[in-house]
């Protein structure tokens, strides 16, 4: 048996890299294998959230960068692809950060909220959440229920949202309500008298991530904490939009995790006539398809980095590459557990975990189904939501 | 006050080793290289000094062949100032040779301190540092887990087998790291970005005045091998009487620990 020329990557695109996107890469890997990896199965199963990670995340800079919106794309793309190798709840703190608050604030807020905030938000030492999903309306936003109303000195608010990621751990949380029946974007401190913040216990994926509830009774907020430039449910649509552009390169990440445990498990664990499971036409074949399909998705991401660099993506485009990675990376991951025979669904492991933890990507931010329907529409003018 | 630190690349530790066909050394193709871990608390170490104002500069110097770039790079995302790389195969010479060519460097910029991690871990020789204060004419504490600037000198804690001793170095010096003695910092994004815009100075033996030949040592490798991968387990068979009696056979006529 030679050894093998490639163990993934086939198509060498990390060789494409300049020396600081593989800097990057290599500094976000050696994270994601010395914090994250060691323990994050055992959190998982035991529901533990580690806030110890808020500032080590912090002093990544990942998030400084956003901030400054210094960050190019498809480096910001190798950022998620690796954070999600180790976890897709460690890569969705920085997208909530980074792409929904971060970035909501830096493209609709007042310079105001931006100095209050986005300096905070970039060292963490101030969390933001997005709430956008309510009990009642997911993937159908504009019949959200959570309205402000205009008083004499700024708005009050009432309603409330539902799986609304590092909900209980926010410092500030960015609010989508009706007024007037027009969807507007707010900056709620969350210690404003009363907001309150419920954690969402039993989920049977992302347990190692934030998620809550947000009630609000009767908030009192200025004037000023309306975004200006958050004029209407577009804004909260366009800020999604930057944030599924990191999932769709994350996603990535998880099945090249799920496929790097599985490849060497299938080299090593020997069944029948003391030959290893990788020696068999079967295993083999799903193997290449999988190198297929990760290629695949990491081809589509990084072509979407290029058309945002050029300042040209449009949503049809992150809506194709979302629909498609999120859906490969589970298929991917489900034909890796069934390689590891029964070592699979254990937490030994970490494709059981990576697995159940993608049912969750593949919802948020737009379903499958959402997404091709905006793939849909694009492709024969018809829109078919309702 | 400028502090050198003493930089090697090594093989990463979980990456699979050959040996070349000769038997005489490590196949180095294809293999990822990373800064040696305990030279991380080198620089670590050095950089708080500097963050404490009691330093101006942290300079990074390495011997090592093209492609050590990546490895000098790192060292300045952690937040060195500056490097001078040496662009020398190490694998042509051993401690003697680097260690020349390191102090040479070294006193291109007289630094008041001069730290290194106290062993490499690709041959483990703990030799190069050593040399290199020999050569300077410094004197040095190695295998340091604490380290405080006082004035004109330093108190260092240094571990020895089952506890550790206090010493006082007058500066200029030389100290090598001990793992335990500070946690090296990750390199952030921003900083990632900036390494790309320091210095790195580039040194040939001739730039420094050297000449290849005289810096080889009479050290040879005769040979070189990988560690016994398989153990070799035996399964003894029959009932526990006879397994008892091969048992005890084994382990006074084989193994002879009876
Ligand atoms: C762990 C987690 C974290 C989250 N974090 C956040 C967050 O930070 N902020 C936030 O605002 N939200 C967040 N969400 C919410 C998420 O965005 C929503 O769950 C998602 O938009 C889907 O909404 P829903 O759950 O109400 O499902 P529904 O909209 O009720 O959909 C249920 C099913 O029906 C399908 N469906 C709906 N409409 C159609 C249609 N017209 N045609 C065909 N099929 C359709 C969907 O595809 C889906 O399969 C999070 C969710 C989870 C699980």
């Amino acid at each position: 048996m030679k050894p093998p020329t490639v163990t993934h990557d086939l198509y060498e695109l990390d060789q494409d890299w300049n020396d600081e996107q593989r800097a990057v890469m290599l500094q976000i890997r050696k994270f994601v294998d010395q914090e994250i990896l060691p323990t994050i199965n055992e959190e998982h199963n035991n529901e533990v959230l580690r806030k110890d990670l808020i500032p080590k995340i912090g002093q990544l800079g990942i998030l400084e960068m956003l901030a400054e919106g210094s960050l190019d794309p498809v480096t910001y793309g190798i950022v998620c692809r690796e954070l999600e190798r180790g976890s897709s709840a460690l890569r969705s703190i920085v997208s909530v950060q980074g792409s929904l608050v971060i970035g909501c604030i830096r493209d609709f807020a007042s310079a105001e909220q931006k100095a209050t905030w986005l300096t905070k938000l970039g060292t963490m030492e101030a969390i933001g959440c997005f709430g956008l999903t309510e009990p009642d309306f997911g993937s159908n936003p504009a019949g959200m229920i959570t309205r402000a109303e205009k008083t004499s000195s700024g708005f009050v608010l009432n309603g409330s949202k539902c799986w609304i990621t590092n909900g209980t751990q926010a410092h500030v949380a960015i609010v989508w309500a009706k007024l007037d029946g027009v969807v507007k974007g707010f900056l709620v401190p969350t210690n404003t008298p009363g907001f309150t913040a419920q954690s969402i216990k039993g989920k049977w994926s992302f347990r190692t991530s934030d998620t809550g509830m947000l009630f609000l009774s009767n908030v009192e907020v200025p004037e000023s904490a309306l975004m200006p430039g958050a004029k209407s449910l577009g804004a909260a649509i366009k800020t999604l939009n930057n944030a599924r552009y990191g999932i769709c390169w994350g996603v990535a990440g998880a099945a090249r995790g799920c496929f790097e445990e599985a490849r060497q498990y299938v080299i090593d664990r020997v069944q029948f006539d003391g030959k290893p499971l990788a020696s068999h036409q079967l295993i083999q074949n799903k193997l290449a398809w999988m190198a297929a399909e990760i290629t695949n998705m990491e081809l589509m991401s990084k072509r979407l980095g290029e058309l945002k660099a050029a300042g040209r993506v449009k949503p049809y485009q992150v809506s194709l590459a979302k629909m498609n990675n999120c859906r490969k990376a589970i298929e991917v991951a489900r034909v890796c557990r069934e390689l590891m025979g029964a070592n699979g669904i254990h937490s030994e492991y970490h494709i059981g975990r990576r697995m159940v933890d993608l049912e969750t990507v593949l919802t948020y931010e737009g379903t499958e189904h959402i997404h091709s329907l905006i793939v849909g529409e694009n492709l024969t003018g018809i829109p078919a939501y309702s | 006050m400028k502090i050198a630190v003493l930089m090697k690349r090594v093989p990463d530790t979980a990456s699979v080793l050959k040996i070349t066909p000769d038997n005489k050394s490590v196949d180095m193709a294809n293999l990822k290289f990373v800064m040696s871990p305990y030279d991380e608390h080198a620089i670590e170490e050095a950089l708080k000094i500097r963050e404490a104002g009691k330093a101006t500069e942290v300079i990074v110097f390495t011997v090592g062949p093209e492609g050590s770039q990546e490895t000098i790079r790192t060292a300045l995302a952690m937040g060195a100032d500056r490097a001078v790389f040496v662009k020398e195969d190490p694998s042509r010479f051993n401690s003697k040779g680097i260690a020349e060519m390191l102090a040479a460097a070294v006193k291109t910029e007289g630094p008041e301190l001069v730290f290194a991690g106290k062993q490499a871990v690709d041959d483990d020789a703990s030799q190069v540092p050593e040399r290199v204060a020999e050569l300077l004419d410094l004197p040095h504490a190695s295998i340091v887990t604490k380290f405080e600037l006082n004035g004109r000198a330093a108190t260092v804690e240094r571990e020895i087998e089952g506890g550790s001793y206090t010493v006082e170095v007058p500066l200029p010096a030389l100290f090598t790291m001990q793992k335990g003695i500070n946690t090296p910092r990750y390199p952030t994004l921003p900083n990632i970005m900036k390494a790309k815009k320091k210095e790195i100075k580039e040194f040939s033996l001739a730039d420094l005045g050297l000449d290849a030949a005289k810096l080889v040592s009479g050290l040879e490798v005769s040979g070189m091998s990988l560690p016994r991968a398989n153990r070799l387990n035996k399964i003894l068979d029959g009932d526990s009487t006879e397994r008892v009696k091969k048992l005890l056979t084994i382990l006074r006529e084989e193994e002879k620990v009876l």
